[in-house]
């Protein structure tokens, strides 16, 4: 009968596990995973009493029969903590679809995104840039002038023709001295050449205003000039610096100048310098092309202009050169009215505009 | 200054071409600024002869002509002037000819059933006159075939120079022939021109009445007259010359004196000599004398004026227009010709203050060649006499043409030292010299130069430089690149430069838009900003409503959000950086930093958020934001209740770092304000001025002070308190920071709340406060204690009473 019991046990093992791993797969969740451990595992469980039978046994039976149902036990176990990992993920994954939300819904714009930089600014930074790694600084003066620095310093003499090739804006008279708003950034330069002597490397820029109204003409308009004043700069100089200027400006590899001889109270010789460009439909290319487009105005500083500024023309000798910050950004950028630059309508700034983060640098680049 | 091209070759000996007369002058500094050529517009047109006008079948208006145009076979054509005939001559285009008057190109065509291949044309179709009452009518010797403009002589290309204004000599087409034959472009035909003998003495005489120091205003005057001259129009070919540069031709005598004014920049005046009284006196004018002018007009003249007068008074003013009243006109038989030399500055003077733009003005004050001044009465004479007959005196003289010419001592080290170009003493003085200086050696490096009388301009080394390079060519010189200079470069911006600039990326980073307003507003929109005063406004303005100087930058970014309103545009966010103007002193000009904020704040309507009109808590934001981002220390700002009059009064602050640093403003703008500039609010806006905000301390290293990063975990504690409804959160959150200063690290509003639970006129404040323990981890009693000690100290300084 012993033998009989012992069969009896083998198939009850093979039974159990069967039933055991079927109820565990079984299981839906995990209170009837934790029940299905309870039946079988527990201390009441089925598994736990056929361990608890072994005691009873034969010492022979124990040891064959033991290793069987302690197999068992760790087959259901691990069927077990399989399952329970299984519906976890599952408990997990139904939280998750749950929580779906409409991600075509839109995100809000960023600051970043809507702020805008004007392209007089940029353009302004750009040049800043340029002149930055030439050795030039930065040297700025009042819009509100003399008519000794904005004039007779600057060897324009009192009554000259030459003071009507720029129609002046004057404050209301109030005793003492005319005052006016600057006709050009030479006013800086003669004021930096007071305050600083040779070597003098600044560029100036910044508004400056004149009586005029139309397409390309505005009362008031930014310009830019530079100023070298040392003991060896002369008019080889000038072009070169005036080549380099350009080319970075324009972000172009080579770029043809033409100097024509021109008048100015303030340099002599005096230039106009035109620009190599293609005019293609209404586009503007530089760098290429056979038209020329005047864009800038320069020469060696006048002696009397030095002389004025308490420096010695024998000695010190110079160049400067201005251009219309406004119409640099017209041409490089291709806006055609120069009015719609201060009338801030903001869906001209929002397509001219440049971005927070768009700063010209040297590592970068001036544009992107 | 406009020529034609053979008035130039009547002084130029040249087989140039028109484009090459044009580039160089340009190259040369005589800007070409516009050439008009009729020829290449007229060129396909031609002479053709009527051989038969007959009636059109279908039409009563029309004629069809055969005509001969020269080449091949007769052409038929459909015409509809009533002057086509059979034999007349006229001007022919054939299908293809682009028509100037009519702004086409003409195609074959089928006119009432009629074949028509080309046109006969008017006057009007070639843009010669308004003529369209019929066709061209040419003479019977016009020949067929030919070019029509050549054949009438209106091939003559009209050249337009952008003179500048320090080349008077340039104002006449001899003075720009005299230097295209420097270019060597060609040869300057000089002719002598020589003394007309006098055949008695001038009957009129002339004084010069200056006092010694004013001699200067007219140093030299000469009178001729011309008697029995028989004065009409002038020659045809005198007529066309000033018709092309745009003069009207009067009369002969008027026209010479035109003509010289252009052909040798010399202006010359003639009076009819039996309309002058007695002898020519110049002198100053006096006060309130009159005159009337030869354009019709009365000046009222004074003291700083020289007249030409007669025993009836000023007969002329001085070398800026003459009078009606001695004028010439055809009736005139005895003429008297004015040369005389003028202060240039006096002449310039005298036209700006009257008014007055003349060609002999732009001449006179820009500085005429003074030897010339008696070949020009000479030359006028010629043609006088040429012109109209007529027996000339003796010249009457009064003062003295100044002979000296202006020397410059010049080592020709200049030219490289200025241009940086070799140029051979040799070369430079063959170029002078073709220029009419005259050159005198002083050993190999100097010479001493003799400036040309016609030359005012040129007065020191540079301007003889200019002269070589200009006839060299700067493109001739070569391009040298600048050195670099020593050591590390200094910063190329100024602290307030570089403050501008980060206001910038810092504002647009906070999403708003830049904008470039005017310096200038209206006087009222001046004062509603706190401006207005006299000495900010502009003497002459160019609008009514550009006419002071901003005091703000507000002004100009709500007109501007308000000109995009009404575009449509509602929702604005707007900033500016840039000058504002508080007085007329140097220091009265402050670099600004603004932004508006008008309609919708932020983003806008959005679904993730409710949306929200801007407020004066989005332009707080603003500013602080640009306070942070420039890294100003803002531990010692004071945000001060109130505003300037152009914010709401409630809804308002001022930023300050103690009452005498006020940096700036925030809040909602007065609804007032906004009704001067006609803009509908509410508008939130801030202005801060860059340049009153404190300096970073200078440091000497670059290395930061050393981090402190504590291990104990910080604390936070919540209060909510109860307060008087007027009673300032900012002086809650001072309070609780105050009750310990080493413990305290942080106390941020986390909740502001009014109604149900808080009694009426109180509100509940929420503060977040932060513990951070510095050497050992706090106990609670320890924690209670500091909160014992907020409260009471909000209870003190506030009024607060902790929420039930």
């Amino acid at each position: 009968m012993a033998f009989a019991k012992i069969e009896t046990a083998m198939t009850d093992i093979a039974k159990l596990e069967e039933d055991t791993l079927r109820q565990i797969d079984e299981a839906a969740d995990e209170a009837a995973l934790e029940a299905v451990r309870l039946a079988a595992l527990g201390k009441k469980g089925a598994i736990s009493a056929l361990l608890a039978s072994l005691g009873k046994m034969s010492p022979e039976d124990r040891k064959t029969e033991g290793a069987k149902i302690n197999a068992l036990k760790d087959r259901a176990a691990e069927a077990i903590a399989a399952r329970r990992e299984s519906l976890a993920g599952a408990a997990l994954d139904a939280r998750l679809a749950a929580e779906t939300l409409d991600m075509t819904l839109p995100a809000p714009a960023s600051p970043l995104e809507r702020g805008r930089i004007h392209p007089i600014s940029q353009v302004t930074d750009e040049l800043s840039i340029i002149f930055a790694d030439m050795g030039f600084a930065v040297a700025e003066g009042p819009d509100i002038e003399s008519d000794d620095y904005n004039f007779t310093k600057l060897n324009f003499p009192e009554g000259h023709p030459a003071r009507e090739m720029q129609d002046t804006f004057f404050l209301a008279p109030e005793g003492g001295e005319k005052r006016l708003l600057r006709t050009h950034t030479s006013p800086v330069q003669v004021r930096t050449m007071l305050a600083q002597k040779p070597p003098i490397r600044v560029i100036c820029p910044g508004r400056v205003y004149r009586c005029d109204f139309d397409q390309t003409h505005t009362p008031m308009f930014h310009q830019i000039e530079g100023l070298v004043i040392d003991e060896i700069t002369h008019l080889g100089h000038l072009k070169w610096t005036l080549e380099e200027f350009l080319k970075s400006f324009f972000e172009v590899k080579g770029v043809k100048l033409r100097f024509r001889p021109s008048f100015f109270p303030f340099t002599e010789p005096s230039m106009e310098v035109d620009v190599q460009c293609r005019r293609q439909g209404g586009e503007i290319r530089f760098g290429e092309g056979e038209d020329w487009m005047e864009i800038l105005g320069c020469g060696m500083v006048h002696p009397n202009v030095l002389r004025n500024c308490g420096i010695d023309p024998d000695r010190y000798q110079g160049f400067a050169f201005g251009v219309g910050v406004d119409r640099l950004a017209m041409l490089k950028y291709g806006m055609s009215d120069l009015r719609a630059f201060f009338d801030a309508d903001t869906r001209w700034l929002e397509h001219y505009g440049f971005r927070p983060l768009d700063f010209p640098s040297l590592a970068g680049g001036l544009s992107s | 200054m406009k020529l034609t091209l053979s008035w130039l070759k009547e002084h130029l000996d040249t087989s140039a071409s028109l484009s090459e007369i044009v580039e160089t002058l340009t190259r040369i500094g005589l800007e070409v600024e516009h050439v008009h050529d009729p020829a290449a517009q007229l060129k396909d047109f031609t002479i053709a002869k009527v051989i038969e006008a007959k009636p059109h079948p279908n039409a009563d208006r029309l004629r069809v002509c055969t005509v001969d145009t020269g080449s091949g076979a007769p052409v038929q054509v459909v015409c509809g002037a009533p002057n086509a005939r059979t034999g007349m001559k006229s001007v022919f285009s054939a299908p293809g000819t682009y028509i100037p008057g009519k702004k086409i190109t003409l195609g074959k065509g089928v006119i009432r059933g009629v074949e028509s291949l080309g046109m006969l044309c008017s006057s009007a179709e070639l843009e010669l006159s308004n003529d369209h009452e019929g066709i061209i009518d040419l003479p019977e010797d016009a020949p067929v075939g030919a070019s029509y403009a050549q054949w009438a002589g209106l091939d003559d290309p009209i050249i337009e120079i952008n003179l500048t204004p320090n080349r008077p000599d340039a104002a006449g087409v001899y003075g720009i022939a005299r230097d295209l034959a420097a270019a060597e472009l060609g040869v300057l035909k000089t002719k002598d021109i020589l003394p007309v003998e006098g055949k008695f003495p001038c009957p009129v005489g002339v004084t010069l009445d200056f006092k010694e120091e004013d001699k200067h205003l007219a140093p030299f005057f000469g009178l001729r007259l011309v008697r029995g001259v028989k004065n009409g129009p002038s020659p045809a070919w005198l007529q066309a010359r000033l018709r092309e540069i745009g003069l009207r031709p009067i009369n002969a005598l008027v026209d010479i004196t035109n003509f010289l004014t252009f052909d040798r920049a010399r202006p010359l005046h003639v009076f009819d000599a039996k309309k002058v009284k007695g002898d020519l006196v110049v002198r100053r004018a006096k006060k309130a004398e009159t005159l009337l002018a030869l354009d019709g007009r009365t000046y009222e003249l004074d003291e700083s004026m020289v007249v030409i007068c007669d025993d009836n008074g000023p007969e002329s003013l001085a070398g800026v227009m003459g009078g009606e009243a001695s004028g010439c006109d055809e009736s005139t038989t005895d003429v008297l010709i004015e040369t005389a030399l003028w202060d240039p500055m006096n002449i310039a003077h005298t036209g700006r203050k009257l008014g007055i733009v003349t060609d002999a003005r732009y001449r006179f004050e820009r500085g005429v060649d003074p030897a010339f001044a008696l070949p020009g009465i000479e030359l006028a004479t010629q043609l006088v006499l040429e012109f109209c007959g007529g027996e000339p005196s003796e010249l009457a003289l009064a003062g003295v043409v100044p002979r000296a010419p202006r020397v410059i001592d010049f080592p020709w080290g200049e030219i490289k030292r200025l241009a940086g170009i070799d140029v051979e003493p040799a070369q430079a003085t063959m170029i002078l010299e073709r220029l009419g200086f005259s050159v005198e050696k002083r050993g190999d490096a100097d010479a001493r130069i003799a400036v040309p009388t016609w030359r005012p301009d040129i007065e020191s080394k540079a301007d003889i430089v200019e002269e070589v390079v200009r006839m060299i060519g700067v493109d001739n010189v070569p391009s040298t690149p600048l050195p670099r200079a020593d050591g590390v470069a200094p910063p190329a911006l100024t602290m307030m430069q570089k403050r501008a600039r980060n206001s910038r990326r810092a504002l647009a980073g906070q999403g708003l838009v830049e904008a470039v307003t005017w310096s200038f507003v209206s006087k009222e929109q001046a004062e509603a900003f706190g401006g207005g005063k006299p000495a900010l406004a502009l003497a002459n303005p160019i609008a009514a409503d550009l006419s002071d100087m901003r005091p703000s930058l507000l002004p100009g970014l709500v007109a501007a959000a308000g000109r995009n309103a009404a575009r449509g545009l509602g929702d604005q966010n707007l900033f500016e950086v840039g000058q504002i103007f508080l007085d007329a002193a140097e220091t009265g000009q402050r670099l600004a930093a603004a932004g508006v904020r008008r309609g919708l704040a932020g983003a806008g309507r959005h679904w993730s958020a409710s949306a929200h009109e801007a407020s004066a808590f989005d332009a707080k934001e603003d500013a602080i934001a640009l306070l942070g981002a420039l890294g100003v220390a803002t531990g010692g700002l004071q945000i001060v209740p109130g505003g300037p009059a152009w914010f709401h009064p409630g809804r308002s602050a001022t930023l300050q770092f103690g009452p005498k640093t006020i940096v700036g403003h925030f809040g909602e703008l007065h609804p007032r304000a906004l009704k001067t500039m006609d803009v509908e609010g509410p508008v939130a806006a801030f202005e801060i001025i860059l340049d009153a905000l404190p300096a970073p301390k200078p440091k000497p290293t670059k290395i930061k002070p050393k981090l402190e990063i504590s291990d104990l975990q910080p604390v936070s504690r919540d209060f909510a308190f109860i307060v008087d409804r007027a009673s300032p959160a900012g002086d809650l959150v001072k309070a609780a920071q105050g009750a310990d200063r080493t413990l305290i690290a942080d106390v941020a509003v986390f909740d502001l709340y009014e109604g149900k639970g808080v009694p009426e006129g109180k509100k509940s404040i929420g503060l977040a406060v932060t513990l951070q323990p510095r050497e050992k981890t706090l106990t609670d009693a320890e924690i209670e204690a500091v909160a014992q000690k907020i409260v009471s100290e909000a209870a003190k300084k506030c009024g607060a009473t902790l929420r039930g």
